[in-house]
């Protein structure tokens, strides 16, 4: 039966409500919620308090919100979120790097549960010893899956975690009396925050750029590494989905060098269970339990990410950390080596506690289901787009791809004049995300990088696959399809050069207001 | 493989079903997965099974297991709190907690306009709305939170003016000051500005005295960490411009129902913190900061945060969106980048735009007025028990005020066990933040406390005092 069926959704439709911005809307008067007022014996007793404000500081304008009653604010939102494609929608293989997963729905219950959702980050501890153990459970997790000794899920997400480490490295040298150790080592591959985050932290940054079998080049390394080198921080795989296999080695020259080794593990879904940090000698690593372990993504964050260290950095990691006495769990802030706060009180810990209960309900074998799974289907996907004209691999000499691979439309595109900018357009006509690309240079040219996670079924990754190969087809023969897509979106195409000039771009409807004189023919 | 392999199928991973795994590395040409991780060398490989608990593979048991643990905490919906300090507890209307639970929301990412676009549009709502509150052309997209926020501002007036100091009231969370410290490194010097004991109000003379042609900016609260409204905003900003510094004013937005936009007294640069506004606390995990500016071009290249702007499509009458000025974030630029952005906290900056959208502009003055009248009873009413001064500085409070307990005998620490006992989480022990004043506690009343709330912690307080 399921041959019968095609495997395209050809008659799909984005849902194009043509909604007009909130600011439009409503009519003087209109409320979309009242506020408990005061009770009579309370206004009885403290008077007009409005008027104890200095004159000076009153607000005499009214904020220019919309006045919109209740229900056209809920169909207002409903409608706008009917206009943007989660991954519950749709079969998100295209946004590689961001493990794009299914995100339990019982996991997401137990968050919204009043006893996490209504707890206060000081609250005293004897009140939260329940997410405390979680908290502290969950790090023995990770510890285990990592070979680290002592996590923080202070990071609100992975740039900030990976900030946290260069901010560790950072303290660990300074401890040593060696602050003359200024300088990052990152690849190009790895993710744009394993250079900004460093270089935010102080550090000199250098970047190592792909052999020609795209793994991070190893002489580069030797003649990167001396005596200001603090430390080195990539991810393995990288963004290509190559796993280096001599990464040991890169870490030993590091170490050699006195440096110490950060591992972005952005990329682990491919290898949870298989390979840790430990063992390829990294000093410290990270997770982002809102893509690897689950937790939803929420149109970016709330994540987190958790970051683990060895013993021997445990003194440097942000207040408070989470401590177990062997009966009750304590919040620690008297940590005097510790490099202060990375973020507000202990973190996004309703991340934490989806990414607990997504272990638990795996447990150690269906973690490295999640591995394995992963990587078939990463290679299945492969197989299939090995049938698709126009895309090409990049680095194909390097054999061990995990995760995710970066492809290229670069044949597409000098036989046909279609670029990976148009596919990624074209593919949300059929009821898909659109795609990932690269991050920024674009070594690869007119790359895309699919991932397809173990929540994929094979049907769902043959009807990607289906969608890539038909397009690519289109392309050959009518281009323009292609190139003038969407077709079926929400909107039409926008006009992009409005978001890089300054006497046009409006980051609110007041500064529309200002300028929409300067939008002339497109003007609304 | 020595392991067991579990027989059934998980229920979250469709190929785990042996048989589909078999026909897919046929396809793929290889007949045992391990050959797929061949790649690894042998003596990378983790060896044996992870220590991790057996699974708990019916969703029940797992539920079962997961509440038992949360059971053994005591929510602020179960015991009355008076916490806030950074995080505060209001009313989250059900019409936000539907929409931030919109699996079309919660589980989208970084997809671009043409699959999301009504994430952009809620996003630069938010943004639209915040605009109005602060008196803004231009606002960030949601950042990490406040601290974050903050921390940013001030290195964006630090490269605006090319200096490199700058100037934070005594009077500020430490917890933000340890952020700053952190995040500033060496590039940008703290200099902390006094502030009088009496009233709380920033020491201009003090500022006068540590403000030069080095200060970059001066950063204040309205209304400050310990809750009170600082009189002398205008006058700050005049010194800060005075001296060619920047005023970087950071807010909490439920008071800007009733108080001034930053706007009207000289702010140059705003931060603050959207959690209040529709999000609920989680732990601290409601955060959700901002940034907001005029629409200069020198301030917007200065921005490390993602900037949504609408923008024309080819259809007449419809409005698209999308990155302004992407190229300048740390995505392209790497380490050349201003600082650093990622993956924040974005849902909430949506269930923040439902919320404004809601309150409406009468809805935020009837907030911020029935905040002050109940933290203004709670004063009242505190302040009669024995030994308790409520509040401690004479300046006007909004919704948290210092309470100081130098007279009762009993320390902070003592007096909110005792209160826990009465299902009472009482205010922030700042002791030891700020010694000078002495034995004190930071409470927070909102619109959430009713007269019966705050006369049971009155009478609470008395029998622990007693």
């Amino acid at each position: 039966m399921r041959n019968e069926r095609s495997l395209l959704k050809q008659n799909y439709h984005a849902a194009a409500w043509n909604e007009p911005i909130i600011m439009q809307m409503g009519r003087k008067g209109e409320r979309g919620i009242l506020v408990p007022e005061a009770e009579e014996e309370i206004k009885e007793v403290v008077g007009d308090v409005l008027s104890r404000i200095p004159t000076d500081l009153r607000r005499t304008e009214p904020p220019k919100l919309p006045e919109i009653s209740q229900p056209q604010v809920v169909r207002h939102f409903l409608r706008l979120s009917q206009m943007c494609l989660g991954t519950d929608l749709n079969i998100d293989i295209g946004q590689g790097t961001c493990t794009m997963k299914y995100s339990p729905k019982v996991n997401e219950y137990l968050a919204r549960l009043p006893d996490i959702s209504e707890l206060h980050p000081l609250q005293d501890e004897e009140t939260v010893q329940g997410i405390l153990e979680i908290i502290y459970k969950f790090a023995g997790f990770l510890s285990e899956i990592s070979g680290m000794d002592k996590f923080t899920f202070q990071p609100g997400g992975g740039a900030q975690a990976i900030y946290t480490n260069a901010c560790i490295i950072r303290a660990y040298h300074a401890a040593r009396g060696e602050s003359q150790r200024d300088e990052i080592i990152t690849t190009l591959f790895s993710h744009p925050a394993d250079a900004a985050t460093p270089a935010t932290a102080g550090f000199k940054v250098i970047t190592l750029m792909p052999d020609e079998n795209g793994y991070p080049d190893l002489e580069a390394l030797k003649a990167a590494v001396s005596k200001r080198t603090a430390g080195m921080m990539i991810t393995n795989p990288e963004d290509t989905g190559i796993y280096n296999p001599r990464v040991r080695e890169y870490v030993d020259i590091v170490h050699e060098a006195g440096g110490l080794c950060s591992y972005d593990q952005a990329n682990a879904n491919g290898i949870l269970g298989i390979c840790r940090a430990k063992e390829a000698g990294f000093d410290m690593c990270h997770f982002n339990l809102h893509k690897t372990f689950s937790s939803p993504h929420g149109c970016s964050g709330p994540g987190c990410g958790a970051v683990g260290v060895r013993d021997y950095l445990e003194k440097f990691l942000p207040v408070p950390v989470v401590e177990f006495d062997g009966e009750k769990y304590h919040i620690v802030y008297e940590r005097p080596f510790s490099i202060g706060k990375v973020r507000s009180f202990l973190g996004n810990i309703p991340v934490v506690l989806r990414a607990y209960a997504w272990v638990m309900s795996l447990g150690p074998d269906g973690i490295r289901d999640v591995a394995e799974v992963s990587v078939i289907n990463n290679n299945y996907l492969a197989k299939k787009l090995s049938q698709v004209s126009g895309i090409g691999m990049s680095y194909p000499k390097a054999k061990c791809r995990l995760d995710q691979i970066r492809y290229s439309w670069e044949q597409l595109r000098r036989e046909t004049g279609v670029g990976t900018e148009d596919v990624r357009r074209r593919v949300v006509d059929f009821g898909v995300q659109s795609y990932f690309e690269s991050h920024h240079p674009w070594v690869v040219p007119e790359p895309f990088t699919p991932e397809p996670t173990e929540t994929y079924s094979k049907d769902d990754i043959d009807e990607y696959a289906e969608i890539l190969r038909y397009i690519s087809q289109e392309a050959y023969v009518s281009p323009d399809t292609v190139k003038n897509a969407p077709h079926k979106s929400t909107i039409t195409r926008i006009d992009e050069r409005i978001l890089n000039d300054p006497k046009k771009w409006a980051m609110t409807w007041r500064a529309y207001l200002n300028k929409r004189h300067s939008w002339d023919s497109q003007g609304q | 493989m020595a392991r067991t392999r579990r027989q059934v199928a998980h229920p979250y991973i469709p190929n785990s079903v042996a048989k589909t795994k078999e026909e897919m590395l046929d396809e793929i040409g290889v007949s045992d997965v391990s050959e797929l991780f061949s790649g690894i060398p042998n003596e990378l490989r983790f060896k044996g099974v992870l220590n991790l608990p057996k699974p708990l593979l019916s969703e029940y048991i797992l539920r079962r297991h997961v509440e038992g643990l949360l059971s053994k905490n005591k929510s602020c919906k179960e015991y009355l709190n008076f916490l806030g300090a950074g995080c505060w507890q209001h009313y989250v209307p059900a019409v936000c907690d539907e929409i931030s639970s919109r699996a079309e929301f919660l589980t989208a990412y970084v997809g671009d306009t043409y699959s999301d676009l009504g994430k952009y549009q809620a996003l630069f709502e938010f943004q639209s709305m915040m605009g109005e509150l602060v008196g803004m052309d231009v606002v960030s997209a949601p950042t990490y939170d406040w601290a974050s926020a903050c921390s940013s501002s001030l290195l964006m007036a630090a490269r605006i003016t090319g200096r490199s100091q700058v100037l934070i009231p005594r009077v500020v969370n430490p917890e933000k000051l340890w952020h700053m410290r952190n995040f500033f490194r060496s590039t940008v010097d703290i200099e902390v500005v006094e502030y009088d004991h009496e009233t709380g109000q920033l020491d201009l003379e003090d500022l006068e005295k540590k403000i030069s042609s080095k200060t970059a900016a001066v950063y204040f609260e309205n209304p400050s960490y310990l809750g009170f409204i600082e009189t002398h905003a205008a006058e700050i900003s005049r010194i800060a411009h005075a001296h060619g510094a920047l005023s970087v004013v950071g807010v909490d937005p439920t008071s800007l129902g009733i108080l001034a936009p930053p706007s009207e007294y000289g702010a140059d640069i705003v931060c603050g913190e959207a959690q209040p506004l529709g999000v609920h606390m989680n732990y601290g995990g409601g955060l959700c900061g901002f940034i907001a500016s005029r629409d200069e071009e020198q301030y917007v290249a200065e921005y490390p945060t993602f900037l949504i702007s609408i923008a024309p499509t080819r259809r007449a009458g419809e409005f698209g969106f999308g990155w302004c000025t992407h190229e300048r974030t740390s995505f392209y630029k790497r380490e050349r980048a201003t600082d650093f952005t990622g993956t924040t906290q974005c849902l909430w900056g949506i269930s923040a735009a439902v919320y404004l959208a809601l309150l409406g502009p009468q809805g935020l003055r009837d907030l911020g007025e029935s905040i002050m009248e109940r933290s203004h009873y709670a004063m009242k009413v505190i302040s009669e028990i024995d030994g308790v001064k409520a509040p401690m500085f004479s300046s006007v409070v909004f919704k948290e005020f210092v309470v100081n307990f130098d007279a009762a005998g009993k320390s902070v620490r003592d007096i909110n066990k005792g209160l826990l006992r009465h299902k009472i989480h009482g205010g922030k022990d700042i002791t030891r933040e700020f010694p000078e004043l002495g034995n004190s506690a930071l409470y927070c009343v909102t619109e959430i406390h009713t007269k019966e709330d705050i006369d049971r912690l009155a009478s609470a307080l008395k029998e622990v005092l007693k």
